[in-house]
């Protein structure tokens, strides 16, 4: 098939004709511009999101005293909370943004191998967006089913939304899907076909590995949740029964026979949970190598940490019905799910071992990613402890569903993927903009939320050890609780509106960057990584330059024995990186 | 669930057979000198096929998990057998033909006998729409028979079966459309048109693979 | 410097937040102690990796931070340090899991004498149902279940003649014997939660699940639906009383089967008519209510509402609290009549009054009332009529002025306070969203354009 290998070159042609305005910045197929495209929407929707949860926390911290919140739209606050948080702006941003931006640089390709395909994934991501939002706004509000859309309840009567708000739902999430997919089958190729000379599977960054392998675990398990979503409309619109057993919803017949409820929870899972994977992963990928370039020695054990990520994208399929527990589900599978669950610990053990042995006799730069990097594995060592407890069967019947499981959750795919998120945009920022950011704003930033966030979801697991339900509306007077849970849910309310509020700081920053910030250099952390080697600074449609780069070495020589520089870029040859004092041992 | 998990199982197992080929005894800190560096040769030869073999694997992904539920929803007791229409054996059979033909226009192309690749797809063409076609009637009879999509969930998985398979032809139709154009416009003899009807032809194997298992699960039960 | 300080700082804090927080597990009131077992072990085994792993990364941070001329070491990895965490994670792991799948084995494998009950979950009520004294229940279905059968019980199926039926949202078991809880729902999910017993379950519609349990100690234990249900989650309240022995028998003996109500004579409305006489002076002739006595319209409300209300007055439920002068005043009234045959008959009497139209007295924003009652049609209708599927009695069309003043109530526990008042604590909940005066007034003002 020769000629396929030249034709698949014809691309790379085109990226030097020259733009205008409309081809460069809106209708654009350049990986990077559409990366900015989807982490900015995906930022957006995710600031939606953040608005939501600060109306929920008004509640619960000060029941009843805010006359805008009532307990439908409370139900609609949390589930769109929920869903745009996970889907909406994690899945987006980790993948649309980081995936979009950084595989080409750091894999040395000119771009997506399907650049078209790529600007039209962010546009079916954009109409997704839309349909979503369109949602609050129709006759009876958005879904209030809870994130996980359980039915019966997400399309019976008791419900908020379930007029059009949980059609829209099922529909936008249908549209992102599509557009998940287009941008999937890209980054799959992309890693597999457009790695630049040299750059063998074992010499990736582990960023474009934990990426890789979320986006192979998001086109498998996606489809679970299309299939769902189709039977759902199905069972709304068509009265069939796959999900609907005959019931008695408020004393009318609705017609339904047969259906099961479980069923439903078995589909939304088995996507459910890869997908907390396909937002921890990427997380894990970046953090490696922020920590590895700002302690500037080498990811510790890097094979360990592929295989890790490998191993735990396989076991994140087969632990699904960790999350059913108590759903009513032949209780015999408890045996199996808790085992699959607990082993699935070990890789994840041995990469936040991993991470600390590479602080051990490195050289720590305590920068702005730097911090939020080492914030993220003590934040991701608390969530991933806590999940022990709700992954062994036994320790889940007092735990499931209440205030302990939403505090593990928050931690470990909510407070540890953000603070990877700002982490990587701090890291990253100089490449993207060519500007600085403001050093002092950024600490700032960084000790407000991670100091916050830790004195949000810290004392939540409290709640949950003393019974406290999840997605309740009002406590009223439950016996059992002290009063002090109350004073307790002010505190956690005080704690998100201050850590909401604080990220002001980081757009003030991105302000401050763009309009006076100095000129950053080309390198200004002095990574090994091909995407701080291009040869313009924000890269230019097409990344390299005339030459595409050969890679020569694994992407984390820092530090090496023999070498003046403390690091070696991964374009330069063993024969040609200067060799200098030895440095390497007995200091 | 445990059709979904086989299916996973082989393509998670085939990915990680080729990554352990790749890394197995690799020493990834030890750099190479300049020479070296062609041992690793050039990439991107067959993106689009890479392309759609994971595209296959998504698709894989989602008939097997409607198969899953299938076998799930069967087991609750209100399920009665559909008994599928007799067309549905015409109509495998226009899909059967439809692949045969698409491979040896496939084969026409590889070896550069531009004339015969316009009667080759509009061939293919025809037979593939008259499976969907085909499909359509069969859903009529069902459904003058009485045998609505909510009357019972074997007729539910049916017509949801049916519907997401036919779309994906439709799929597949779109891309023979662009080709079958340039080819019946005289561009036959572009590699690209070449290549998009191997692609194609790869497609549609697939489809009738996922339609025979189809129909098998729909007759069995 | 200062980061690794504040690391130390909050790994130091969190392990005094867990010490000293007043916030943990209820006192235990059931066998699964074994539950809280696991809980600790899962707690020592990760409590010390949180310490230890987070410390190592805050001695790190010292102890490498950048120096000037300073370099880091190069050491690719090392196979066997990887190997020796590898093994040592997965006996802590072994540690935590061994446990946990010992004791759900216990959990799946119910006792053969377990005294069986079952809980019945709805939009937002908890009902229950034992099998009486062949101790067999009989058969179900969701297609049956009408407001005349609110279980679905089969009528010809003797297993189900003598199940007794329970409506008020409390259960009574007996303490010390195990009990396994049998699980159903009319409509969506639920969950049958009680924080003292530590077990739990969902309630799945289209089929039956179940959790056991010993209760070990005397005394009322509030459940908690949770799984969300829809909009009145929060306040899907029931209970669990654990008695001994006898008062349970006491208990058990005053509740009804399924053929004792079905054959209880309805209430004849002519015997009645004298008995409401004493009514009359203040709820008026026809019912139509009487604003100057503080009476309100009766005429027009559902029989199953005011049968309910009259019996809560008689039981004390009602009218105990010490602000609900008029409350109290009703205490004396229904102590009249005598029995539940007598509330039977007078409140068939009142079923004969004609539904008259009442005078609006309160006066708010319509539109802002509008909004406000988007959350009460869920239950009372959006034409307020009532449902009694869901135990919501009709408001429009009867007098306002007192459904402000039971708003109020409800919002001052005045009304709905009472423990066993589960319907009037749901209404509780849902008053506390009208915030003031106006508010209530407001959707007051709308039901009175129903």
């Amino acid at each position: 098939m020769a000629y396929v290998a030249i034709a698949d070159r014809d691309h790379e042609i085109e990226h030097h004709d020259p733009q205008t305005f409309i081809t460069k910045y809106i209708w654009s197929q350049d990986h990077k511009v559409i990366a900015i495209q989807y982490s900015i929407t995906a930022i957006f929707v995710g600031l939606i999101a953040l608005g939501l949860s600060a109306m929920m926390r008004l509640q619960l911290g000060f029941p009843d005293q805010f006359s805008f919140i009532n307990p439908e739209n409370y139900y609609q606050f949390i589930t769109m909370h929920g869903m745009i948080m996970v889907i909406y702006l994690l899945t987006a941003l980790f993948l649309g943004g980081f995936g979009n931006y950084l595989i080409p640089l750091m894999c040395g390709s000119r771009d997506m191998v399907f650049p078209f395909l790529n600007m039209l994934s962010y546009w079916v991501y954009l109409v997704s967006v839309i349909i979503l939002l369109i949602s609050f706004f129709v006759p009876g509000g958005s879904t209030g089913a809870g994130w996980t859309l359980y039915p019966p309840q997400a399309i019976m009567q008791g419900t908020p939304g379930t007029d059009w708000g949980i059609l829209l739902m099922l529909a936008s999430l249908a549209v992102f899907i599509v557009a998940f997919t287009m941008g999937g089958l890209n980054y799959v190729t992309t890693v597999l076909q457009a790695r630049c000379k040299g750059m063998t599977l074992m010499r990736m960054p582990l960023s474009v590995w934990g990426i890789f392998i979320a986006t192979v675990l998001g086109l498998l398990a996606f489809p679970a949740l299309l299939v769902s979503a189709i039977m759902m409309l199905f069972d709304k619109t068509l009265y069939t029964s796959f999900f609907m057993p005959a019931i008695s919803s408020m004393g009318a017949d609705p017609g339904y026979s047969g259906g099961s409820p479980i069923l439903f929870q078995h589909l939304f899972w088995f996507f459910g949970h890869p997908e907390v994977y396909i937002v921890a992963l990427p997380a894990f990928g970046i953090v490696s190598d922020l920590l590895s370039t700002h302690a500037r020695k080498n990811i510790f054990g890097y094979r360990m940490m592929v295989w890790a990520i490998i191993a735990i994208g396989g076991l994140s399929f087969v632990v699904w019905a960790h999350h059913m527990y108590v759903s009513g589900m032949n209780p015999y599978f408890g045996f199996f799910f808790a085992t699959t669950t607990l082993i699935i610990a070990v890789p994840t053990a041995i990469k936040v071992y991993n991470w600390v042995l590479t602080l051990w006799e490195g050289n720590i730069h305590l920068r702005v990613p730097m911090l939020f990097s080492i914030a993220f594995v003590f934040t991701f060592i608390h969530g991933g402890l806590t999940g022990l407890f709700l992954g062994n069967v036994t320790i889940d019947l007092p735990l499931s569903d209440t205030y302990f499981v939403v505090a593990h959750f928050h931690m470990v795919m909510g407070v540890s993927p953000v603070l990877v998120v700002f982490g990587a945009i701090y890291h990253w920022w100089p490449k993207i903009t060519g500007k600085m950011y403001h050093e002092g704003l950024g600490k700032w930033h960084f000790w407000m939320t991670f100091l916050g966030t830790y004195a949000i979801y810290l004392p939540m697991h409290y709640l949950g050890f003393a019974g406290v339900p999840r997605r309740y509306f009002a406590m009223g007077n439950t016996e059992f609780l002290p009063d002090s849970a109350q004073d307790l849910n002010a505190w956690i309310t005080m704690s998100a509106l201050f850590v909401a509020a604080t990220q002001i700081l980081f757009f003030v920053n991105v302000i401050w960057s763009l309009t006076r910030g100095p000129k950053a250099d080309p390198n200004p952390w002095n990574a090994t990584t091909l995407e701080w080697q291009t040869p313009d600074t924000p890269p230019k449609h097409g990344n390299w330059g005339h030459d595409l780069p050969e890679c020569h070495r694994w992407a984390y020589d820092y530090s090496v024995p023999g070498y003046e520089d403390d690091f070696i870029p991964q374009n330069v040859p063993a024969d040609v990186a200067p060799a200098g004092r030895d440095h390497g041992e007995g200091h | 669930m445990e059709i979904g998990l086989i299916v996973l199982a082989i393509i998670l197992a085939t990915l990680l057979g080729w990554l352990l080929k790749q890394s197995f005894n690799t020493q990834p800190w030890v750099a190479d000198v300049v020479s070296e560096t062609a041992h690793h040769g050039p990439l991107g030869t067959n993106s689009r096929l890479i392309a759609l073999l994971t595209l296959l694997a998504v698709v894989s992904s989602f008939f097997a998990l409607i198969m899953s539920a299938y076998a799930l929803r069967m087991d609750l007791g209100d399920w009665v057998p559909l008994s599928e229409p007799q067309l549905l054996w015409l109509n495998t059979l226009m899909l059967v033909f439809a692949s045969i033909v698409f491979q040896w226009t496939r084969n026409n192309a590889v070896k550069g006998r531009v004339s015969r690749l316009a009667p080759g797809l509009l061939v293919t063409g025809l037979l593939t729409a008259a499976f969907v076609v085909g499909q359509l009637v069969a859903w009529q009879q069902l459904k003058s028979g009485g045998q609505l999509i909510s009357s019972n969930p074997a007729n539910a998985f049916f017509y949801f079966l049916t519907g997401a398979h036919a779309v994906h032809i439709a799929g597949g139709m779109y891309v023979w459309a662009r080709a079958t154009t340039k080819v019946v416009l005289g561009k036959g003899d572009d590699p690209a048109i070449r290549r998009s009807i191997e692609l194609c032809t790869i497609y549609w194997h697939f489809l009738l693979l996922v339609w025979l298992v189809l129909f098998g699960l729909l007759l069995s039960t | 410097m200062p980061f690794a300080v504040v690391l130390i700082l909050l790994v130091v804090g969190s392990l005094l937040f867990h010490l000293l927080s007043p916030w943990t597990f209820t006192e235990l009131a059931s066998n699964w102690g074994m539950v809280d077992f696991t809980v600790d072990i899962t707690l020592y085994v990760t409590g010390f990796v949180f310490v230890a792993v987070n410390l190592f990364m805050a001695y790190c941070v010292i102890k490498f931070r950048h120096k000037k001329g300073a370099r880091a070491a190069y050491e690719p990895e090392n196979k066997k340090l990887e190997s020796w965490l590898t093994v040592l994670t997965a006996i802590g792991v072994a540690a935590m899991l061994t446990p946990g799948l010992f004791v759900w084995a216990k959990f799946v494998d119910v006792p053969e004498d377990a005294h069986v009950v079952e809980a019945v979950g709805q939009q937002w009520h908890w009902t229950y149902r034992l099998p009486g004294e062949d101790g067999k229940l009989g058969e179900v279905d969701a297609e049956r279940i009408s407001d005349d059968n609110p279980f679905g019980l089969d009528p010809e199926d003797p297993n189900g003649q003598d199940d007794v039926l329970v409506y008020n949202g409390e259960i009574h078991v007996p303490v010390d014997k195990p009990v396994k809880f049998l699980l159903r729902s009319k409509d969506v999910l639920h969950d049958f939660a009680v924080a003292q017993f530590r077990v739990k379950m969902d309630l799945v519609p289209g089929m039956n699940t179940y959790l056991w349990l010993t209760p070990t100690k005397t005394g009322r234990f509030e459940i908690l639906c949770e799984e969300l249900c829809g909009i009145g989650h929060h306040t899907m309240r029931g209970a669990v009383i654990v008695a001994e022995k006898d008062d349970y028998a006491t208990w058990l003996a005053n509740q009804s089967t399924f053929s004792e109500i079905n054959s209880a004579p309805a209430g004849n409305a002519s015997v009645g008519a004298a008995q409401y006489a004493v009514c009359a002076s203040c709820h008026g002739q026809q019912g139509e209510g009487i604003a100057a006595m503080n009476a309100p319209k009766i005429a027009g409300q559902s029989e199953w509402y005011l049968k309910r209300q009259i019996m809560n007055y008689k039981n004390g439920v009602r009218g105990t609290h010490a602000d609900d002068i008029y409350g109290q005043q009703m205490i004396g009234m229904v102590a009249t009549l005598v029995d539940e045959q007598a509330v039977d008959n007078v409140v068939a009497h009142i079923l004969t009054f004609p539904d008259g139209d009442v005078e609006a007295t309160v006066t708010g924003d319509v539109t802002a009332g509008r909004k406000h009652y988007n959350v009460c049609a869920y239950c009372h209708g959006k034409d307020g009529m009532g449902v009694q599927a869901l135990n919501a009695p009709r408001a429009a069309g009867m007098s306002d002025w007192y459904m402000a003043r039971q708003l109020q109530n409800f919002k001052d526990d005045v009304r709905g306070g009472h423990l066993q008042d589960y319907h009037g604590k749901q209404m509780g909940f849902m008053a506390d969203i009208l915030h003031d005066e106006q508010a209530i007034n407001d959707v007051i003002a709308y039901i009175n354009t129903l």
